[in-house]
Formats: C-alpha cells, structure tokens, sequence
C-alpha cells in the first residue's frame, strides 16, 4: 500500500468542511442545511481518523464513533423539528421563520 | 456536488456517493470498522431519515424552483469568497509544515473495542444519554399535536354549525 501524506489527508477535510459550511451560510431551505451540517461533521470525523491513524492510535476512531453518535442523535431531532415546523408553517424557507426573533 | 443541487433527493444520492467514497478513505487509512460503520450508519440510516422526511415533506419540483429562484450568485458569491479565504488559511498552515509519509498500519476492530470500553468507558455512557435523549427529543417534537375538545363543545360546535346551514 502506497503511503499517504498527513498533510493531504487533511487538506481533504478542510476542503469538505469548508464546501459544508458555503452550504450551510447560502442555502435557505432547512433539509439542505442540515445537509451541509453532515457534511461538516463528516469532515471533523475525517481529521480525527487521518490524526488517529497517524500515531496508529485507536483513539481517532473512537473519536469518529462518538461523533457518528452525535450526528445521528442530531439529526433525528433536527428532522422532527423539520416536521414540526413544516406542519404549522407550511413552508421551510428560514428567513420566513421570523417568530423567535423579536 | 451535494450542496448544488435544487432537487432534494438528487442531493441526497450526491451525498450518498460522498460518504462511500470518505468510507474508501477510511479503508485506505487502516480504519475497516470505522469505514463499515460510515456506511451502515450514515448511507444507511440517516439517509433513509432524509428521504423519509423528503416524502413526508412531498418536496418536489417546486422546492426546486424555489431553491433555483433563492440561490443567485449574488446570494452565495460572499460566502462562498469567505470560506474559501478559511480554507486557503488552512491549507497554507497544513502545507507549510513538513510533509512527513504515514505508514498506514491497520488498527483493528479488537483494539478499538479494547480502547473504547477501557479508557473512554465515561464517554460511552455518555453518549449513551445523549442518544437516550435523542430518541425522547425526537418522539416529543415529533408528536402531532392533539386539539383536545370536551365532547360537549363539540356537539355545540357541529349543532351551531348545522343550524347556521
């Protein structure tokens, strides 16, 4: 097996995290957006994985399933939420989502 | 291309290719539990959550042309500059340091467990709790609020209703 750079391991998570957090600031529908937060989250787990890999420690991985954990307990309250507000406004658009901001 | 597309369930096949192909990173580092579960927890669980919402939702065509209409470059020009300004920052400080070979070495699955059930025992009841809580957040918010009436309201509400017919 070829050996691979930290480095470029690394650069692929910046690239990841940095396309999820673009999506994340321009989209406006809530499912895209949580989307790109899957992806942010993606590329954290990434960074612990290449790090954990490089000392050949067990603890990147650790790391990961934590944040698999975190992700997945996020997202079904975030999806439920979704349908919460999708059942009582009628629509997803966040700039439409006005009331907590008075 | 995840993040591009308008249609919802074209982005989320986007994002299944995404996360088989970090599962191939995973592979590539050493890390073959990890990569299994990226594929069984993300490409399948969570995807099948999107998609279920996605159907419940019946997002569509017209999400689509929303989306269209509300993603002008004007919109995404400026945050798009702002991250990619991040990730020049990023990549800088990762290349400016020395690019030193990993020797990939397959740490497997009996360490991992040995590690995680030993040291981080703490924080997998931890996020046990977190994940108890999940489930109780998600059913609660989930739940279709009831419109409870006394019987008798209602039978006034359908009487005044038939004698205004």
């Amino acid at each position: 097996m070829t050996p691979i750079g930290a480095n470029t391991v690394l650069v692929v998570a910046a690239a990841l995290f940095v396309l999820g957090l673009a999506a994340a600031l321009t989209r406006k529908n809530i499912i895209f957006i949580l989307i790109a937060v899957e992806v942010m989250l993606n590329a954290s787990g990434l960074a612990f994985v290449a790090a954990g890999a490089k000392w050949h420690q067990p603890d990147g991985q650790v790391m990961f399933l934590f944040i698999l954990a975190m992700a997945a307990a996020e997202i079904s309250v975030g999806l439920a939420l979704v349908l919460q507000i999708y059942h009582q406004h009628k629509t997803l658009d966040v700039e439409d989502l006005k009331e907590l901001s008075d | 291309m995840a993040i591009t597309r308008y249609h919802p369930v074209h982005a989320l096949l986007y994002l299944v290719i995404s996360f088989l192909a970090m599962a191939m990173i995973f592979l590539s580092l050493g890390a073959p539990f990890v990569a299994v579960l990226e594929v069984i927890i993300y490409a399948g669980a969570i995807i099948v959550l999107f998609i279920f919402v996605v159907m419940m939702l019946n997002l569509g065509k017209d999400t689509a042309q929303q989306e269209s209409a509300w993603l002008r470059p004007r919109v995404w020009l400026i945050p798009a500059l702002l991250s990619l300004v991040l990730f020049g920052e990023m990549a800088t400080l990762l290349i400016a340091g020395a690019e030193d070979e990993m020797q990939i070495a397959v740490v497997d699955p009996k360490r991992l467990s040995m590690s995680l059930y030993g040291g981080y025992i703490i924080a997998v009841e931890l996020i046990g709790f977190l994940l108890m809580a999940g489930i109780v957040g998600a059913a609660h918010i989930g739940k279709h609020p009831k419109k409870h009436l006394h019987r008798f309201l209602e039978e006034k509400e359908m009487g005044e209703h038939e004698i205004n017919i």
